[in-house]
C-alpha cells in the first residue's frame, strides 16, 4: 500500500504534538508498552498523561514541553498508510520544520482558536506555499476554550482564508477540533453540532498521493560512473519520463548525443524500460566522457539550460547572506558556484517586500534571487518537473536556503 | 512502482550518494535482519561487488547462530569483512555478568567502533536504523554528522531538504548514513520475502519462541511466537501491539536510556 506523507505545522503550543498523539491513540497505532512508557515518563515529571509526549522524545522536549526537532511517525486508516511529520513551531527551529516539510505532499496547519493566527502560523503557511505543497487543511484547535463557538470559528475561518489568498492558495478544508479530546480528529464531535464538514482523518483520506512525472519527457540525472567488469555504467535516477534501451538521448548541459545500449539493474538483467523514480544504471553506445551532474534527456524535448535562475528561496541559515557572497546551488546531482545578480527581501510572516534591491538577506526571510551560475544548469519549471525545479543553496559548505525555480526562464 | 520499489529505490539512491561523497566508507553489519537487508541493497547498488568493507563489531556475546551466519554469507558474497573487538575492555573483564547493559554497550560496541574508525580513518558509516524503531530514531537525519567522541548533536541537526544530503559538515568527525530510515519493520519483512534475502534462523520460532530483534545474548529475550516462516512473521506483525525492541532490556532501564546511548554514540 502506498503512503501519504503529511506535515503538521503551526505556532508553538497550538497543539501539533497533542493532535498527533491523539490520532495515533485513536487509530490504535500505539504499541501497549509505548503507552506504558509514556505514562511512566509523565508520572516522573508529575503530570497527567500528555499526548504530546508521544512525539516529543528528547528529554529537553518533554521537560520544556516544546518540540525541538522534526519526527516522522506512521499510522494507517482503512484507506491507506500515512507518515505524519511533526514539525517544530518555534522560530528558532525553522530549519527543522523545513527539513520535515520538504518530505511532505500535504500539510495540516493548526491554529489555536483562542489565540488565533500568530506569526509562526503565517510563516509556516508561507513555507508550505514556497515548497509547493498544495494540499492543505487548516485545523482550528482548542475549540473547548472558546465554548465551541460557531461565531469564533466563522471569524477565524474568514481570517485564515484571507491570508491564504495572499499566498495564492486555498485550504481544502477548515475544521474545528479539540485535539486533547479527539473531537473531529479521527471521530466526529458531538459538541459542535453546527459543523457538518469532514473530520481531519476524512479530509486526509481525500488527499492524493503525488504521482511520479512518468508522462513527462525523459530526464535522467547521472549520480556516478562505475566500472563493473568491462562495462562503464552510468548510475542515476530517472527523474521524469521513461527511459528505454535503444532510445536516443542527449546529455546536457554538455550536449552530447548517444543511444542507451543497456539498462543495468542487479538481478534484473535484460530490463528494457525504467520509469520516473527508478534508480538504475545505463551503458551507452558511444565512448563519451560523462560525469556526475549530466542530465540525459529526450532528444526532441530538451529542458531549460539556464545561465540565469529566477527563484524564491527561504533562508533558514542562522547567518545573514550578503549579496556579494558566493553561494553554491545543488539541484538534482548538479552543483555550481553562483553569484547573485539581484535580490529582493520578503518578510515570510507578512509576505511584504522589505526591500526591492537588497544587499543582504536575514534568517527566516524569503529572498527572490536571480542567480548566475558559473556554468549552465539544467532546470525545469517547478510545476512541470519538481525534481529539477527545486534546489538547496549552500553557504560555506552548509545548507542555508531552500528554493524553487519560478516562472518561465530565459533559454540559453 | 509499488510500495517496496519506492523504498528500495530511495535506499539505493542514498547508498550511491554516500559512496560518491565518501570513498572511505564502511557498512556496519550487525548480522540482524535490518543490516542484512541494507547489505542486500548495497550489493544491488554496486552490481554485486561492494567497493567498501563490511564491519562487524563483535562484543563476543552474540549468539553462535549469528557467527555462523556471518561467516557463511561473508564468504558467499565475497565481502571484505572487518571484525572488530574492544580487546582492551574484554581483557579488563567487561561483560554482562559483572557490568550493566549500558556499560557493556558503551565499552564493547561504541568504543570498539570508535577505535576502528580512528584506526581505519573511515569518513562515513552506513547504518541500518529505522525511524519506527524508537522515538529518538524518528528524529534522525539520513546523513547525520558525529563528532570525534561520537556525540550526536540532536539539538542542532543539519537541514536536509528533499534528497540533497549535506556532505561537508565541517566540524564533524564522520558521517552516519541511514539508508533504511524510511522503512518500517513490516516493510523489511515484506522485502525479505520478495527478494528472498537470507535471514538468521533465530528470527523463526522454535518451541513457541522467536527473536524479533537480535542483540547481545544476555540482554536479548525472545518473544512468544509460533511464526516459523517469513509469511507467518508478516502476519504476526500486522496484529501485534508490542514494540519491536521490547525484548532489548537496555532501552527500558530509564525512559531516556536510548537518548543517552545515542548521544554517547550508540547506533
Ligand atoms: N484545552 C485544550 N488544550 C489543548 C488542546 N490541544 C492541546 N492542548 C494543550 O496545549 C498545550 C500545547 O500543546 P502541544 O501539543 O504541546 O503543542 P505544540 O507545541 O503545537 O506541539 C498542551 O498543554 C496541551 O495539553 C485542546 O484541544 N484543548
Amino acid at each position: 500500500m502506498n503512503t501519504l506523507n503529511f506535515v503538521i505545522v503551526g505556532h508553538v503550543d497550538h497543539g501539533k504534538s497533542t493532535l498527533i498523539g491523539r490520532l495515533l491513540y485513536d487509530t490504535n497505532a500505539l504499541p501497549t508498552d509505548r503507552v506504558e512508557e509514556l505514562k511512566a515518563a509523565c508520572n516522573a515529571l508529575g503530570r497527567e498523561l500528555e499526548f504530546s509526549f508521544i512525539t516529543d522524545h528528547l528529554q529537553e522536549e518533554r521537560e520544556q514541553n516544546v518540540t525541538i526537532d522534526t519526527t516522522q511517525i506512521k499510522f494507517k486508516t482503512q484507506n491507506r498508510d500515512y507518515t505524519i511529520i511533526d514539525a517544530p513551531g518555534h522560530k528558532e527551529f525553522l530549519k527543522n520544520m523545513m527539513t520535515g516539510a520538504s518530505q511532505a505532499e500535504a500539510a495540516a496547519l493548526i491554529v489555536d482558536a483562542k489565540e488565533g493566527v500568530q506569526e509562526q502560523t503565517r510563516r509556516h503557511a508561507s513555507i508550505i506555499a514556497l515548497l509547493g505543497i498544495k494540499q492543505v487543511v487548516v485545523l482550528l484547535n482548542k475549540m473547548d476554550l472558546v465554548e465551541f463557538s460557531k461565531e469564533r470559528f466563522d471569524q477565524l475561518k474568514a481570517q485564515t482564508e484571507t491570508f491564504f489568498k495572499t499566498l495564492d492558495m486555498t485550504p481544502a478544508h477548515i475544521i474545528p477540533i479539540v485535539a486533547k479530546d479527539g473531537d473531529n480528529c479521527a471521530n466526529p464531535s458531538t459538541r459542535m453540532q453546527w459543523y457538518s464538514g469532514l473530520t481531519f482523518l476524512e479530509a486526509l483520506d481525500q488527499f492524493t498521493i503525488k504521482e511520479k512525472p512518468t508522462n513527462k519527457p525523459l530526464r535522467y540525472s547521472v549520480q556516478d560512473v562505475y566500472k563493473v567488469g568491462e562495462k562503464r555504467i552510468l548510475v542515476g535516477r530517472v527523474e521524469a519520463g521513461v527511459l528505454k534501451s535503444g532510445q536516443k538521448i542527449t546529455f546536457l548541459p554538455s550536449n552530447k548525443q548517444t543511444v542507451v545500449k543497456t539498462i543495468e539493474v542487479f538481478g534484473n538483467e535484460g530490463k528494457k524500460e525504467a520509469e520516473a523514480g527508478e534508480c538504475i544504471g545505463i551503458t551507452i553506445s558511444d565512448p563519451l566522457f560523462i560525469e556526475r551532474g549530466e542530465i540525459a534527456c529526450a532528444v526532441e524535448q530538451p529542458p531549460i539550460i539556464a545561465q540565469k535562475i529566477e527563484s524564491n528561496v527561504f533562508w533558514f541559515s542562522s547567518k545573514n547572506f550578503e549579496k556579494k557572497d558566493k553561494i553554491t546551488i545543488k539541484l538534482a546531482t548538479q552543483e555550481a558556484s553562483c553569484r547573485v545578480e539581484q535580490l529582493e527581501r520578503i518578510d515570510s510572516s507578512t509576505f511584504e517586500v522589505i526591500e526591492h534591491d537588497a544587499t543582504q538577506l536575514c534568517p527566516t526571510e524569503i529572498g527572490r534571487f536571480v542567480l548566475i551560475p558559473e556554468k549552465p544548469i539544467v532546470i525545469e519549471d517547478f510545476n512541470e518537473v519538481e525534481e529539477l525545479g527545486r534546489f538547496v543553496l549552500e553557504l560555506n559548505g552548509e545548507a542555508a536556503g531552500g528554493g524553487i525555480v519560478v516562472s518561465k526562464q530565459d533559454k540559453a | 512502482m509499488d510500495h517496496l520499489d519506492i523504498l528500495e529505490n530511495k535506499s539505493i539512491h542514498i547508498i550511491r550518494e554516500a559512496y560518491k561523497q565518501f570513498h572511505q566508507l564502511g557498512l556496519l553489519w550487525s548480522i540482524g535482519k535490518d543490516s542484512t537487508t541494507l547489505l542486500w541493497l548495497c550489493r544491488k547498488a554496486f552490481f554485486g561487488n561492494l567497493p567498501f568493507p563490511v564491519i562487524h563489531i563483535d562484543t563476543t556475546f552474540k549468539f553462535p547462530e549469528m557467527y555462523t551466519f556471518r561467516d557463511h554469507w561473508a564468504k558467499e558474497w565475497k565481502l571484505n569483512l572487518i571484525i572488530s573487538k574492544n580487546q582492551e575492555a574484554l581483557d579488563r573483564g567487561i561483560g554482562y555478568a559483572t557490568h550493566d547493559a549500558i556499560t557493556c554497550c558503551d565499552e564493547l560496541k561504541t568504543k570498539a567502533l570508535k577505535q576502528l574508525i580512528a584506526q581505519k580513518k573511515f569518513k562515513a558509516i552506513l547504518v541500518g536504523i529505522r525511524r519506527d524503531e524508537h522515538g529518538i530514531r524518528a528524529k534522525e537525519r539520513v546523513f547525520s554528522p558525529r563528532s570525534e567522541n561520537f556525540t550526536w548533536n540532536y539539538k542542532n541537526q543539519p537541514t536536509e531538504l528533499w534528497d540533497q544530503y549535506n556532505s561537508s559538515a565541517e566540524s564533524s568527525d564522520h558521517m552516519r548514513i541511514h539508508p533504511l530510515l524510511h522503512w518500517t519493520e513490516l516493510d523489511i519483512w515484506e522485502y525479505i520475502k520478495r527478494e528472498n534475502i537470507p535471514i538468521n534462523e533465530l528470527y523463526f520460532a522454535k518451541n513457541g519462541k522467536r527473536y524479533r530483534s537480535l542483540g547481545c545474548m544476555p540482554i536479548t529475550k525472545p518473544i512468544d511466537s509460533t511464526a516459523t516462516t517469513v509469511d507467518a512473521i508478516i502476519a504476526e506483525l500486522k496484529t501485534t501491539k508490542t514494540a519491536e525492541r521490547a525484548g532489548r532490556s537496555q532501552d527500558k532501564e530509564t525512559a531516556y536510556a536510548m537518548q543517552k546511548l545515542r548521544s554517547l554514540g550508540y547506533m
